[in-house]
């Protein structure tokens, strides 16, 4: 029985008061598991970046409930939360958020640093990731110093120093060319997923679509459509 | 240090021409508080600069007098009548006058002359040359060995000037604790010579001096002297008395007041507006901070560590800055008036603090504000 990484049962969130209201995610409900690569796909608009959000504890939904490996995401406090997406979940951001002003190296090492490792430690650690996503040798320039495709990978390495269980990508290959696209897809896919890790991708970018265990649709803030080509058993949560 | 503070450090002193900015706004507030209050601090020193050298406990001083340099004659009784006091050791009175000396070389110089009690010479200076009893010969005269001793182009002993066509010669050269105010060299003499030599009004009396047999006498000294119409002040009331009138009666203590104030804004504005615009721009990265896991307290001590960081580097700077142009001033002008004390000091770090809180609380709520949610939406 696999284990289910995150669950989440009728997921809704509107913005604005009653007369703007804009729904921008109708009872959403789905499972991720780990071992399992999950796109989330649709058009602008649609609702992925927002559902992505309300999974990953980072804005909490109107109604419906999160669960992470049997925790009730939105019950817990603030703080909580926070140290549940510092030690569980990892994040590449689209357009990566590298800090210009820090070298690749210590970049990478943030997490492990908001974790209290001792510097060096964390830096040390740092190379460690950097050598995973082959850019040790780039440790000690600074972002700006590298291509898109590099910067991706620096991106991947941050989020997989603090060893999470769940990584969340938001559109991986959006700044990226076809060819850089798909070889970072495929790395995510044969390096950085594994049986105790579950990767969710917001895209909608159809190239990269062979990587996926899962494809979700979305449109109007509704889940359209499952498409499974890795079935995953309804399983328990951790 | 913890790491969340060496990355707030990198992000702040890595961009260097923000952290220059920065740096510039603080110390150059700094520089201009720590100058402004230092002057004021200066000329309140050299405001009380007679009651300092003179050293006497209580001034018997008419109530009108403001401060040392332009006093009100007394009439005679008063001074017999402070020495029937009880608990009076013994009260003299002291003259202040001013007067030009025709030196050596033709050039007039403007001088304070401080006739002592001719009996005691209470008040009298230390003597770093010459002795204390050639004050009584003929003429004589001791030169208050300050930051103005060269505007009488340096005398020694025998050296001879002329004061009102009185024939004046240097017999002694006294030290002092601080020089005045006005920029004018002090000769000291005694009490019978100073009225001799510089035209007096019908009282002569410029101030007594009341040595008390022990501090517990001064309230009733006090009390009594007040009865005669007049005030008793000790060393402490008078200075004092001198600094308010200069803080609160000259428009100085306003001017100085509205300088440093001024000094503070545009401290405050730079540093403000340019720790704001640097939050701006980091504004994303610290909502990537808190989707990666940092938490609320983390992001505010980072941003305080910046603050606080750049302020006491402006701070140092700052006071560095300003002594130094008090050093170098003072090297052209031996009497600058300004001194950099700890109160100075201490002011110019609570406007600093302040200055550090105003932009810390306006990065604060910036970086509270920011939702990781605006940095997945882009």
């Amino acid at each position: 029985m696999e284990r289910v990484a995150i669950r989440a049962k009728g997921l809704v969130k509107w913005f604005g008061d009653e007369a703007t209201r804009t729904i921008a995610v109708r009872d959403a409900s789905f499972e991720a598991h780990y071992g399992e690569m999950l796109y989330i796909v649709g058009p602008s608009g649609s609702g992925k970046t927002t559902l992505l959000s309300m999974v990953s504890g980072i804005l909490k939904p109107n109604e419906g409930s999160v669960s992470v490996e049997g925790r009730d995401l939105w019950q817990m406090t603030d703080d909580e939360i926070a140290d549940l997406r510092l030690n569980k979940i990892g994040f590449v951001f689209q357009d990566y958020h590298l800090f210009p002003r820090l070298t690749t190296a210590e970049n990478v090492a943030i997490p492990l640093i908001l974790k209290k490792m001792e510097w060096n430690k964390a830096l040390e650690v740092a190379l460690e990731y950097l050598d995973i996503v082959g850019l040790k040798d780039r440790a000690q320039l600074p972002p700006v110093k590298l291509s898109g495709g590099e910067q991706q990978r620096v991106a991947i390495a941050r989020a997989i120093a603090g060893r999470p269980d769940i990584l969340i990508f938001d559109e991986p290959t959006a700044s990226l060319d076809g060819d850089t696209g798909r070889k970072i897809v495929e790395f995510i896919k044969t390096k950085i997923l594994n049986r105790e890790r579950c990767i969710i991708i917001v895209t909608h970018d159809s190239r990269i679509d062979e990587y996926a265990d899962t494809i979700m649709k979305m449109e109007d803030g509704k889940i359209i459509g499952v498409e499974k080509k890795t079935e995953f058993a309804p399983g328990v949560e951790q | 240090m913890s790491g969340i503070l060496k990355i707030a450090l990198k992000l702040l002193v890595n961009d260097k021409s923000k952290f220059a900015a920065l740096l510039i706004g603080i110390t150059f507030a700094v520089f201009l508080m720590v100058m402004m209050t230092s002057m004021f601090s200066g000329i309140l020193a050299r405001s009380s600069s007679s009651v300092y050298n003179i050293g006497a406990k209580i001034w018997v001083m008419d109530p009108a007098v403001n401060n040392a340099s332009s006093s009100i004659p007394m009439p005679d009784y008063v001074l017999s009548t402070a020495r029937s006091i009880k608990g009076v050791k013994y009260a003299e009175p002291i003259y202040f006058g001013g007067a030009q000396v025709k030196l050596k070389s033709g050039v007039y110089q403007a001088v304070t002359v401080v006739g002592l009690d001719n009996a005691t010479l209470y008040g009298r200076p230390n003597l770093i040359e010459g002795n204390i009893a050639d004050i009584y010969g003929e003429n004589a005269f001791f030169v208050a060995k300050d930051a103005e001793y060269s505007k009488l182009e340096n005398p020694k002993v025998g050296t001879e000037f002329e004061i009102n066509d009185f024939r004046g010669v240097v017999v002694g050269l006294a030290q002092v604790a601080s020089s005045g105010l006005f920029g004018v060299p002090t000769l000291y003499t005694t009490y019978s010579r100073a009225i001799t030599y510089i035209p007096s009004t019908r009282f002569t009396t410029s101030f007594i001096l009341i040595e008390p047999k022990s501090e517990a006498d001064t309230p009733y000294i006090q009390e009594q002297i007040h009865k005669l119409g007049y005030e008793a002040l000790t060393r402490d009331q008078f200075v004092k008395k001198i600094t308010d009138f200069y803080t609160y009666k000259t428009g100085i203590g306003m001017n100085i007041l509205m300088m440093t104030a001024i000094s503070f804004i545009v401290g405050l504005s730079i540093s403000g507006q340019t720790f704001y615009t640097f939050i701006l721009e980091n504004l994303e990265k610290f909502g990537a901070l808190k989707a990666i896991g940092a938490k609320g307290s983390e992001l505010i001590s980072m941003i305080l560590f910046q603050a606080s960081f750049t302020a006491l580097i402006g701070y140092g700077l700052g006071v560095g800055l300003a002594s130094s142009m008090i050093i170098l001033a003072r090297i052209r002008i031996p009497d600058y008036a300004a001194q950099v004390t700890y109160t100075t000091l201490g002011f110019a770090f609570v406007m600093v603090l302040i200055i550090a809180g105003f932009s810390s609380y306006i990065g604060v709520r910036k970086v509270l504000q920011i939702q990781p949610f605006d940095i997945f939406r882009g």
